[in-house]
């Protein structure tokens, strides 16, 4: 569907350098990385609104790299929703269909059944400005969708939203995701989004891509510690193997399956690894005494921190487990983890 | 009420003092006249044509800035590049410059011993004492305060909905067409006014290049030197309230813009 050859972008302060992607027909592709990581630079160039300097960009088997913008049957939907402030919501949404010679039938046809999908159909005679950040975006995304681009590039959509609105937009995404057949590219800073809404995407940092993949592989399997510290496997430590265990700082963690022979590095998911009382019957493999020494709240979660010898462990325990196993600094406690949670790289 | 400190008194002091030596004058000015004498001076054929000839040059100066000045405003606003503020440094060159002297550069090249003047000339195009070299000389003067007002008004538009729109299908001049232009069209005419009202009044520059045919500014100078103050009374206030008319809707639509925005 999207093929990218050895793209290279060179800018003012900013470089992306020798990109090779390949987004399937229909797809849901999150490209995923933390700001400034030129997710949206290669988005834009997609679009054909930043020049490639080296390189050649294919869609649907189409050479795209010359052509302009209009020409490539990109849709794109920004983060601050970038709807034509002196146009009404109607105008918005029809203004693509003048430049595809879509007929008016045709045109209403297709209005009526996004503005149906997108639950905006009362919205239509109104101004961008009055509109809540939900109903904006949802305009600006039947506004694209009316032309049937090709594929729709997403930067950052739910990102300006307040969270309310963006489990509304996120839920969207999702259904026009299905019934409009379009493939989508969608560029977040937010693994958790990624989770939600793909199948596959890659994650670039520093203008390079690290890894690309199934979403459910690059969250439990990153493959350098930028990954790693991206998918929120706080738990990452430079290790040596023997006999298919890691040593840490001189403790011993069993793993479940043998490194390679070039693995450097573990990491455990923090909601991976239980914090007991000093009291367990039995002491499966990969437990470890240590101390309490902090406790942060996340919300619903807290993150605890235990240290084992001088290996400081981060763990996510529920507040109610918190609560029932009356954990708080200082406390001497477990921590343990199934030897299938650690990975190696 | 608390007790106003001394700076209070002291700004309001400074502020009434030159609020009243910018109003004194021009009050001064605009009711010496009697009525019968504007009245005269509306039927005087020379009045009417310098005034109808100051009108006519500045707009055309204006227009010209318009065509010539959109596409760099534009490119200014769009593009960060090396040079960028050397180009715009150049552009605002005639602020600075004073007037005569702009007057006599253009008539440096536009003489019979550059080159330049020499095409001119045999394009049968007169430079000296004609309505093209008042013409020439108001461009230049009033181009910077266009391009400025033109350039602030695109900045304001964000790229990311021109680009929005080019993803839709629409090519760059139907772009700027159904999104820039009205968006920022009203930056546009501002600009085309602030370039009138500054070449409308320019004296020093036009008087270089064309003392005849004779433009408003030029014949109050004139009526001031050979007939005294109150010969010139009259044709100042019609310049006057000319420029107080532009001045009028630039007011305007900047409020306007500042409500919008």
């Amino acid at each position: 569907m999207i093929r990218i050859e050895n793209l290279n972008i060179r800018l003012l302060d900013f470089r992306l350098k020798n990109i090779h992607l390949e987004v399937q027909e229909n797809e849901f592709f999150m490209l995923m990385g933390p700001t400034g990581a030129g997710k949206t630079v290669l988005l834009e160039t997609i679009a054909g609104l930043i020049p490639a300097n080296t390189g050649r960009i294919f869609i649907q088997g189409r050479d795209v790299t010359r052509l302009p913008s209009e020409k490539r049957e990109v849709g794109l939907v920004y983060q601050d929703h970038a709807l034509f402030p002196h146009l009404k919501v109607l105008e918005n949404i029809t203004y693509g269909l003048r430049f595809h010679g879509i007929a008016k039938e045709e045109g209403e046809k297709r209005l009526r059944r996004l503005t149906e999908l997108l639950n905006i159909d009362h919205l239509l005679h109104r101004l961008p400005l009055n509109l809540s950040g939900g109903e904006k975006q949802r305009v600006a995304l039947a506004r694209a969708l009316i032309v049937r681009p090709r594929v729709l590039l997403l930067d950052e959509p739910l990102s300006a939203l307040d969270p309310n609105f963006r489990e509304e937009i996120r839920n969207a995404l999702k259904t026009l995701h299905e019934k409009t057949n379009t493939t989508f590219l969608m560029v977040t800073h937010d693994f958790g989004e990624a989770l939600a809404l793909a199948d596959r995407g890659a994650v670039i940092d520093h203008g390079a891509i690290e890894q690309v993949g199934a979403i459910h592989d690059i969250f439990q399997r990153p493959v350098s510690c930028s990954v790693a510290d991206f998918v929120g496997m706080k738990n990452l430590f430079e290790a040596t193997f023997q006999n298919g265990a890691a040593e840490v700082s001189g403790i011993k963690i069993q793993l479940n399956q043998a490194p390679e022979a070039h693995h450097r590095y573990i990491a455990i998911r923090p909601e991976d690894i239980t914090v007991a009382g000093n009291s367990l019957s039995s002491m499966p493999e990969n437990t470890f005494p240590g101390l309490v020494t902090s406790l942060t709240s996340h919300g619903f979660t807290y993150e605890v921190h235990v240290k084992a010898g001088t290996v400081t462990f981060k763990a996510l325990v529920t507040k109610k487990r918190l609560v029932n196993r009356e954990i708080r600094e200082g406390l001497e406690v477990l921590v343990s983890f199934d030897p299938a949670s650690v990975h190696s790289f | 009420m608390r007790k106003k400190e001394p700076f209070f008194w002291f700004t309001l002091a400074c502020g009434t003092f030159i609020v009243a030596y910018i109003l004194l004058p021009l009050i001064e000015l605009i009711t010496s006249p009697s009525i019968s004498d504007l009245w005269e001076s509306a039927k005087d054929k020379d009045v009417v044509g310098s005034i109808w000839l100051s009108v006519y040059t500045a707009g055309s100066a204006a227009i010209i800035s318009f065509l010539f000045g959109t596409p760099l405003a534009y490119f200014l606003a769009r593009h960060e590049f090396r040079g960028k503020r050397f180009l715009e440094a150049v552009i605002d060159l005639p602020i600075v410059i004073p007037h005569p002297v702009v007057g006599i550069a253009i008539l440096g090249i536009a003489g019979k011993n550059h080159w330049i003047g020499q095409i001119i000339s045999e394009m049968g195009i007169r430079v000296l004492g004609s309505v093209t070299g008042i013409i020439a000389v108001l461009t230049f003067v009033g181009i910077p305060f266009y391009i400025h007002s033109a350039k602030n008004g695109f900045e304001a538009v964000a790229p990311r909905l021109e680009k929005v729109s080019r993803s839709l299908g629409a090519s760059m001049s139907s772009t700027f067409m159904r999104i820039t232009f009205p968006l920022a069209w009203r930056s546009m005419l501002i600009g085309i006014i602030m370039c009138s009202a500054r070449a409308i009044s320019e004296f020093g520059a036009v008087v270089v290049v064309a003392y005849h045919p004779m433009t408003a500014p030029v014949l109050i100078y004139e009526r001031f030197e050979g007939y005294g103050l109150k010969y010139s009374q009259p044709v100042a206030v019609w310049l006057v309230l000319v420029c107080l008319a532009l001045f009028f809707v630039l007011r305007i639509l900047t409020l306007r813009k500042a409500k919008d925005a």
